[in-house]
């Protein structure tokens, strides 16, 4: 406890706190300057400090983890808030053929890397979800800076991010009750009882999503913020008690608020929530070990150029379903390319895993090169003047 | 008050998941229009282009005030008179205001000369000229070029009015 300890305790921690805050701050306004999200910042920053020893972090380190673990909750939080179970659902009955094609063409490359570095198999399957999630905060913020929310491309491209925020309600706490590990039958029954929670979960939030919402809907700013941030971190906890991942418990908190509370929910949320994940960001690459960088560099480079590739080709099909033109098709495709703060969060599941390390610096070289490139493709793909004969519209596009 | 079938193109509605909903129709034009309604109630008109229908050659972005003061200049008022029109009908009976055309018959003369009521069974309950309400006017209210005429009855006996009224049948 800050408060108990000796007045320098307390004096250093608040300046390291300080420091780190102040550091994000300043990451955080050449990210917007430069016009890009401030996640391959963090992480690019984590890298240099963290290996070099520039900055030495003792006292607020407890304290500094746990807001990296909190930053994590709330941005699932916020991307379950994001969607309403309709939108959820009504995404998942008119894209499911796009995202399936998405989990397949995406995380086969990062599952098939893992094998061929030699990884055991469950970092291979981290690898893979690494690879298949790209990141809705860059997408959903190029689609906005480009001016592209009208376009008719549009939707088959937020659907499938909604699929795959669906995908990952299933993929994390399947992998977290692997990590968990032991003989197969042990192994089984707490994927079995991870599934079952998350189901338990999720029905009773879409259930009962309307009485939580009245319920935390409070007068005050104040009251609806903590009331919202208990109920998050306690369904988590409960989560996690259960080896079902914590971050799904959140997700599913954000899926069930609805209405006003939703939303005022999300203005109220997001500055926390920045905060905690740019911790998060900076944290994860300061573990990193910068002796595991330059071997993870060159398969980190071949992953990021197929993942591009993959990525464009489930874009281009996802938009082609829904009938758009070859220009539509190539800008939904290359504006997917982007992967960010989900990648993150699966590599760092498996961060204490036997083949973590590299894990960690892999996943980290591959969303930097993916983040920054992703929006700089799509943005290089509007430009490209293709002509060609046009299909027709499908009738139905809702 | 010429015109009284609105046509209205077909809408199409499509949903954007965490964004809002886009609103589109194709105009008489051949242009395709589109107004995206943001969950938080900004507003984007959109027009596309016609070399890649999927893009928007112009996007305009509208706050809620914005999106009031336009309506208005596009004429959501008339709209709002057609609908109103459209909502007296109570019991089969309903209210209806018709122009004197100019050069017609009605023009000059009297309510009664006119037998209106004998003839069609709608009844002329008011008259606004140049904008003042002459409520229950005489029989021998004399019509001019331009009155408004606020009359009562069946739809279909409305209908006949305004043949001898507006259209000088």
């Amino acid at each position: 406890m800050i408060l108990a300890a000796g007045s320098s305790d307390a004096a250093l921690a608040f300046i390291e706190i300080g420091g780190l805050a102040l550091g994000l701050a300043i990451l955080s306004r050449i990210a917007s300057r430069l016009g890009m999200t401030a996640v391959p910042l963090y992480l690019l920053a984590g890298l240099i400090f963290g290996g070099g020893g520039l900055a030495e972090i003792d006292v607020s380190q407890d304290f500094a983890e746990l807001a990296a673990e909190i930053g994590v909750l709330l941005l699932l939080f916020t991307l379950g808030l994001e969607y309403s179970d309709v939108e959820l659902r009504d995404g998942l009955r008119s894209d499911f053929p796009s995202g399936l094609v998405d989990m397949v063409l995406n995380a086969a490359p990062g599952v098939i890397t893992g094998l061929v570095l030699g990884w055991e198999i469950l970092p291979a399957v981290l690898l893979g979800g690494v690879t298949w999630i790209s990141s809705s905060g860059i997408i959903s913020k190029s689609l906005a800076d480009l001016g592209r929310l009208g376009f008719r491309e549009t939707p088959s491209v937020l659907n499938l991010l909604v699929i795959e925020d669906l995908a990952m309600a299933v993929y994390l706490p399947v992998v977290a009750a692997l990590i968990v590990g032991g003989t197969v039958a042990e192994t089984v029954t707490t994927v079995v009882i991870a599934l079952a929670t998350v189901g338990i979960i999720l029905a009773a939030a879409l259930r009962y999503g309307r009485q939580l919402s009245r319920l935390l809907l409070a007068e005050s700013d104040e009251a609806l913020l903590l009331g919202v941030f208990g109920v998050t971190l306690l369904v988590a906890g409960a989560a996690q008690s259960l080896e079902v991942s914590g971050a799904v418990g959140a997700f599913l908190v954000g899926l069930a608020l609805s209405g006003q509370a939703e939303e005022r929910a999300m203005r109220l949320v997001s500055p926390l929530r920045d905060v905690f994940a740019g911790t998060f960001f900076l944290f994860f690459t300061f573990t990193i070990d910068p002796s595991d960088l330059p071997s993870a560099a060159l398969p980190a480079s071949i992953l990021a150029a197929v993942g591009i590739a993959t990525k464009t080709l489930t874009g281009w099909y996802a938009a082609g379903r829904r009938g758009a033109g070859t220009n539509g098709r190539l800008r939904a495709g290359t504006i997917l390319v982007a992967r960010g703060e989900f990648s993150i969060v699966i590599a760092a599941l498996g961060a204490g895993l036997v083949d973590g390390a590299e894990l960690g610096a892999l996943a980290a070289t591959y969303v930097l090169i993916t983040a920054v490139g992703g929006p700089l493709i799509t943005k290089f793909a509007e430009r490209i003047p293709v002509r060609l004969p046009r299909r027709r519209r499908a009738p139905a596009e809702a | 008050m010429v015109g009284h079938t609105v046509a209205v193109s077909e809408v199409r509605e499509i949903k954007l998941p965490g964004v809002g909903v886009r609103h589109e129709f194709d105009a008489e034009s051949g242009d395709q229009l589109a107004v995206l309604v943001h969950h938080d109630g900004r507003r984007e008109i959109l027009s596309y282009d016609r070399d890649d229908p999927d893009a928007c050659s112009s996007v305009v972005t509208l706050s809620h005030d914005d999106s009031r003061t336009l309506s208005e200049l596009l004429g959501a008022s008339q709209v709002s008179e057609e609908v109103a029109e459209a909502q007296h009908d109570v019991d089969g009976q309903s209210i209806t205001w018709i122009k004197i055309a100019p050069g017609c018959s009605a023009a000059g003369r009297s309510i009664s000369e006119g037998e209106y009521r004998t003839k069609t069974g709608a009844s002329v309950v008011a008259v606004i000229r140049e904008g003042a309400p002459v409520p229950l006017p005489d029989p021998d209210f004399t019509l001019l070029d331009g009155d408004l005429v606020v009359a009562v009855g069946p739809a279909s006996a409305l209908d006949e009015l305004r043949q001898l009224l507006e259209f000088c049948a």
